[in-house]
């Protein structure tokens, strides 16, 4: 099935189009073909190793990209889906309930895009109501009552903006699902697989690991919104893209996000059967080390994970000396901290 | 009909009302546009005389307003903005933040503990001169840092916002400050100690979204905007106008999502009465009554 191209991919188009051609030649050149294959790969890794943070943005709205529920359909097993907040409705932008992963009872939360105007139209293009967020809390608070971990697929352009949504407290509910996250005495993992806009996605993204995959990204406002906001322009939400720092990469850096899960080539959509691959691996891989740690561990290594986000200036801080002495004191400091509060940081593998 | 002819009577021409009021003297209400006199403008707590609207105050000014005179010490004014991002819009950040602080605040908040009729407190109160009360990292540390020292000091905590919500120019970092804050509430309210919301005009987004929701009691000023989604987004998205009073203090009361609406000549002894409400005492331990609780009564 072929693919939606960007514009930035219209030279691997051609490319492949030639590629077919010369492959059908009878009799075959295959040198010809040798060529052109190793030109498409050579093009491929210096297109997509060199994505700008707004064909990032792009990549992770691809509409062939695999959503929430397409992870839950081929990385686990069983899903039984529980619907409703016991208060107002069911919220269909994000599926909650139990799955069996790698044999072992999970719960999920999915925030759900669908694949086409009409599974939109159900899905609210994932933007949830408050109901979705108070459905999410109720099946979390069912996973620690039962002790078991929760593994959270964010996926959403934002809380969704309307009156309805207002009247019965959107601000409420993602607030109180943010601070509540922080009491669950079973491990989290939140993994970005798509669009991360602001408290839609924050709301339910406080996690003892926070991942996000290649293509995604994760801010305090859409490129869109912020344009409109700084430059009254939503075209210019280039570059608003370029200054917001979204990309998983400046994430790590900002030490907001844990781990980034590898993409094959050209993006999730065009080999999902990898990309399942990759989030499988490293959710099992987090799951393990998480399951090792008391709930008193837990809680206090996810309050101390998000305690540290955020920069600013300390004046009544000692100047820092050197930079490599520095950072080696932060990392004893830092160790110190860690076993004052009786917390054991356990190996990898 | 010569005798109608009114050019002769109105040649003097009177000056206008704006030019002979000397400076200052009066001022007009943003919100009815009646003219009031200044001085009383500012006795009344700059809450107009004819309409009853309660136009903002500086973050000091309600300090001022709401705790015990002389019993408030800041803090945490040794965390100060950095440009994570190296952010530029129409000017960069570091500039934007240069600028902001002519307003007379250092950053969004203003932390620390005071007292409220006889009752301490943890305290913080933003400062919607500064960015528009938006929040990044440090109001975020600050706020976080607040809540943290009465945890450690056994404090109610009340934090007023006045906000905007989260600060772009900190991009992810602000929205983190959501995360951060609401756990530090998280465990204040895991050692039973009273957290206090006030809100006031304007409440949303980010700030809305979390520590400002979370309140064990959340008070608001008259006529404040209170919400998630700013009007203009939701208007542009279900493409109808929003209903007259959408998002105010008493729409949000009437949801559900607010416990008071309280004029801001009652907010301290509110406050008073809610903090001697909400501190554990027992029965027969001698204790002091607040001033509040006989001031609120008396209304």
């Amino acid at each position: 099935m072929p693919v939606t191209a960007f514009d930035f991919e219209k030279p691997l188009t051609e490319l492949e189009q030639k590629l077919q051609e010369l492959e059908k030649q009878e009799p075959r050149d295959e040198a010809a073909v040798e060529a052109v294959r190793a030109e498409l790969e050579q093009k491929q890794q210096e297109i997509y190793s060199n994505l700008t943070p707004w064909q990032k943005v792009l990549m992770a709205r691809h509409s062939d990209r695999p959503h929430a529920l397409d992870y839950v359909q081929a990385l686990m097993t069983d899903f039984m889906e529980l619907s409703g907040d016991r208060a107002f409705a069911d919220d269909k932008a994000i599926a909650c309930g139990f799955a069996t992963f790698r044999g072992m009872p999970v719960a999920v939360c999915a925030q759900q895009k669908g694949k086409d105007t009409k599974e939109n139209l159900v899905r609210n293009w994932g933007m949830s109501n408050p109901e979705g967020y108070r459905k999410a809390m109720r099946v979390m608070r069912l996973a620690e009552k039962f002790k078991l971990p929760v593994v959270v697929f964010i996926d959403t352009p934002g809380a969704f903006p309307g009156i309805g949504a207002e009247e019965r407290g959107q601000a409420e509910a993602i607030a109180r699902n943010i601070r509540d996250m922080f009491t669950l005495t079973v491990p989290v993992i939140c993994i970005v697989i798509g669009e991360g806009a602001s408290g839609g996605a924050l709301g339910v993204g406080v996690g003892d690991v926070i991942l996000a995959l290649e293509n995604s990204w994760y801010c305090v406002i859409s490129p869109e919104g912020c344009a409109a906001i700084l430059w009254k322009d939503r075209a210019q939400a280039e570059r608003a893209a370029e200054q917001l720092k979204l990309t998983p990469k400046d994430l790590i850096e900002l030490g907001v996000i844990d781990e980034i899960v590898p993409e094959p080539i050209g993006g999730a959509h065009r080999n999902p059967g990898e990309t399942y691959r990759n989030v499988a691996s490293a959710l099992e891989a987090h799951l393990k080390r998480l399951s090792r740690f008391s709930e008193e561990q837990l809680l206090e290594m996810r309050y101390q994970k998000f305690r540290a986000m955020g920069r600013f200036v300390d004046t009544d801080a000692e100047p820092a000396v050197a930079e490599t002495e520095s950072a080696e004191e932060t990392a004893a400091q830092e160790s110190n901290v860690k076993e004052a509060a009786g917390v054991e940081v356990a190996s990898e593998g | 009909m010569a005798w109608f002819k009114k050019e002769k009577y109105t040649k003097l021409n009177p000056p206008k009302m704006r030019d002979r009021i000397p400076e200052g003297l009066m001022r007009k209400c943003d919100k009815c546009l009646e003219p009031v006199v200044s001085k009383d403008f500012e006795e009344n707590l700059k809450v107009c005389m004819k309409c009853g609207h309660h136009h903002k105050l500086s973050a000091r000014e309600r300090i001022a307003l709401i705790t015990d005179e002389g019993s408030f010490t800041e803090m945490f004014t040794n965390i100060q903005t950095t440009d994570p991002l190296n952010f530029v819009d129409s000017k960069d950040y570091p500039t934007r933040i240069k600028g902001a602080k002519k307003s007379g605040y250092d950053e969004a908040v203003v932390c620390g503990t005071a007292k409220i009729h006889g009752r301490p407190v943890a305290l913080a109160v933003m400062a919607f001169d500064f960015v528009g009360g938006s929040m990044g990292s440090v109001v975020g540390e600050r706020i976080t840092r607040t809540i943290e020292h009465g945890a450690a000091e056994g404090l109610p905590v009340i934090v007023v916002s006045s906000s905007g919500g989260a600060r772009m120019q900190e991009g992810i970092l602000s929205l983190m400050q959501m995360a951060k804050t609401s756990g530090a509430l998280a465990r204040l309210a895991a050692k039973n100690l009273p957290y206090i919301s006030v809100l006031c005009d304007p409440s949303t987004a980010g700030v809305m979204a979390s520590y400002a929701s979370l309140g064990d009691v959340i008070v608001a000023e008259p006529d404040a905007q209170i919400g998630f989604a700013g009007p203009r987004v939701i208007e542009q998205t279900i493409r109808q106008s929003l209903p007259e009073g959408f998002q105010r203090s008493d729409f949000v009361r009437e949801h559900g999502f607010l416990d008071r609406v309280v004029e801001r000549k009652n907010l301290k002894n509110e406050l008073g009465l809610l903090l001697f409400y909400m501190t554990r005492q027992k029965f027969d331990e001698p204790h002091e009554e607040p001033a509040g609780v006989a001031a609120a009564s008396a209304r």
